[in-house]
């Protein structure tokens, strides 16, 4: 246990130290790593800790990021406030794809099923709701500055990348809490044997429930910031399941239910697709469409060669416990 | 303490369980035998509020229990074990403990201790660290006696948790349970196929055939009963 708090500690450091020596575009990858480390974080909760499957979290990713955004965009009103209405959405939604779900027995791959369902319905929805710009997109007014205004959440690209990984960083805590705590000993009971945990008195409806509420909360967040980010909307880019696999495919390369899974894979991932694609402009050669090539061949050797993903054997040989 | 009155069930038109009435006092040992299918598995998952009765009620010192979910049986007093064993794979030997304890402790420390004094009582503490996934089916039948005891039940419901344990095991697992029940007055209900088990430990005995209580009675008038004795052996004949 102390060896794994010592290289928290000095990943931390690093990472708070990365833009002294890194030029713009590694910062930017860095952010990107971050964003898919603590979205992948968030569906961990739902998937990792209890078990339920979720292959529509762009759902919440772009709900909470049209939220924010359309609430800046009429009227003015930044991200802050927004952030509260995108959370209270995303979780309202979270709960009424839960109370179908887990009211009526639906669950494993139909579950699935449904959070694609509504994903899915979601951006066609979307790609007819003039208010946020249809499938035309919406594009919020950018503002190049130098200086942090937190406030608005405008800022240079170091302020986006500190936000993130105080978001990484926060939600790393929270999970490694929980999964310590009554809320995680139960998810693992129920993803384990939900019969078995109901007969030891879990309620496990009720904790289902929390963990898609946990779950998607923590996604609004990101869209919030992807919102602020990007600066521009679109229904098909936002709520594509596309979007959903990519969430996905860091915690499962890293390791269901592991905390150190999500942040592993994604890196792991964003470091090798970009580093594939520089090297094919270098070579000067281009092949549309490569990243998802390159992200099923990843996958298929993960699966095949470690089906508990990067992070447990990593953390044997390590001398940690994962 | 539990009170089963009338109760029946059928599925598909099939009567599982046809008007069944027994009680156990506070502080027995309760046997509940029968051929395959004779329904006692249904009554347990009717006690345990994983199937609510067609008709029939049950009580639990006093209060309805019967069409509660299992969370609030398990809450009311009542342990269960699966007889097809359901152990959280993936969590170790002492998680799965916990997560028991944790129905009547505050927190996770004072539940770690009292998972520690119940493996240590079944044997289990050695492998307390491996995964539930690496026991014996022995080991994991124990693990069920195990976690479900964590919950601190008042009546513990065990359903043939000595089917595949070799004798020598089996006696000592009679023992483990003569103990709780002497020293902590836990109530038992058992089914089990293994007599040499139901004859050491139970005191009383209910019969079920096709659906019915066909006899009941201390374990020597059972197994002297010409009910019994037809449905387990067929009925005599003159030759």
């Amino acid at each position: 246990m102390k060896r794994a708090h010592l290289g928290l500690v000095l990943l931390a450091a690093l990472l708070a130290a990365l833009p002294a020596f890194a030029g713009s575009y590694a910062l930017s990858v860095a952010t990107l790593i971050l964003y898919f480390a603590y979205t992948g974080q968030a569906w961990n909760v739902m998937m990792g800790f209890a078990g339920q499957l979720s292959l529509g979290h762009s759902l919440y990713v772009g709900v909470g990021a049209y939220a924010a955004g359309a609430i800046f965009f009429h009227y003015g009103i930044g991200p802050w406030a927004g952030l509260w209405v995108a959370i209270l959405l995303c979780v309202a939604l979270g709960m009424v794809i839960g109370f179908l779900a887990f009211r009526f027995g639906i669950s494993g791959v139909y579950f699935a099923l449904l959070t694609i369902a509504f994903a899915e319905f979601t951006r066609i929805g979307f790609d007819h709701f003039d208010w946020v710009g249809g499938p035309g997109g919406m594009f919020l007014r950018v503002a190049q500055r130098d200086t942090w205004d937190v406030a608005a959440f405008r800022g240079p690209p170091l302020m986006y990348y500190y936000t993130m990984l105080f978001l990484t960083a926060g939600a790393f805590a929270l999970c490694s809490f929980l999964l310590k705590s009554r809320a995680g000993y139960y998810w693992q009971a129920i993803r384990e044997n939900e019969e078995a945990a109901q007969a030891l008195g879990i309620n496990s409806f009720r904790w289902k429930m929390y963990a898609v509420a946990l779950s998607s909360a923590m996604t609004a967040v990101s869209g919030v910031f992807f919102a602020f980010y990007y600066n521009n909307l679109f229904p098909e880019q936002m709520f594509h399941i596309s979007r959903s696999i990519e969430i996905i495919l860091g915690p499962i390369i890293g390791g269901v239910g592991t905390l150190f899974g999500p942040i592993l894979g994604a890196a792991v991932l964003t470091l090798l697709s970009d580093g594939i694609t520089e090297l094919l402009a270098a070579l000067g050669w281009e092949f549309p469409g490569i990243k998802q090539v390159f992200y099923g061949v990843v996958l298929l050797l993960v699966v095949m060669f470690l089906p508990h993903g990067i992070w447990p054997p990593l953390a044997r040989r390590l001398g940690l416990n994962a | 303490m539990l009170e089963v009155r009338n109760l029946s069930k059928s599925f598909r038109g099939l009567r599982a369980v046809r008007d069944a009435s027994f009680d156990i006092p506070a502080g027995d040992i309760h046997g509940l035998i029968g051929p395959n299918g004779a329904g006692k598995t249904t009554i347990f998952n009717m006690i345990a509020g994983v199937y609510t009765p067609d008709s029939g009620d049950i009580f639990l010192d006093g209060k309805r229990i019967d069409g509660l979910r299992p969370d609030q049986v398990c809450a009311a007093g009542i342990g269960r074990t699966f007889q097809i064993v359901k152990p959280f794979a993936g969590l170790s030997v002492l998680d799965n403990v916990i997560v028991g304890a944790l129905q009547r402790s505050k927190n996770v420390s004072e539940a770690r201790t009292l998972s520690h004094t119940i493996l240590e009582k079944l044997g289990l503490a050695p492998k307390r660290e491996l995964p539930a996934s690496s026991l014996t089916l022995p080991d994991r039948k124990r693990l069920e006696v195990a976690r479900a005891l964590a919950t601190r039940p008042r009546l513990l419901l065990l359903d043939e948790v000595m089917a595949g344990m070799r004798p020598i095991e089996c006696d000592l697992m009679v023992q483990v349970f003569r103990d709780l029940n002497r020293n902590e007055g836990l109530t038992i209900l058992l089914i089990e196929h293994v007599m040499r088990a139901v004859m050491a430990l139970a005191r009383n005995i209910g019969v079920l055939h096709h659906g019915e209580l066909i006899a009941r009675g201390t374990p020597e008038q059972v197994v002297r009963d010409p009910a019994v004795l037809e449905c387990y052996l067929g009925e005599e004949t003159e030759v």
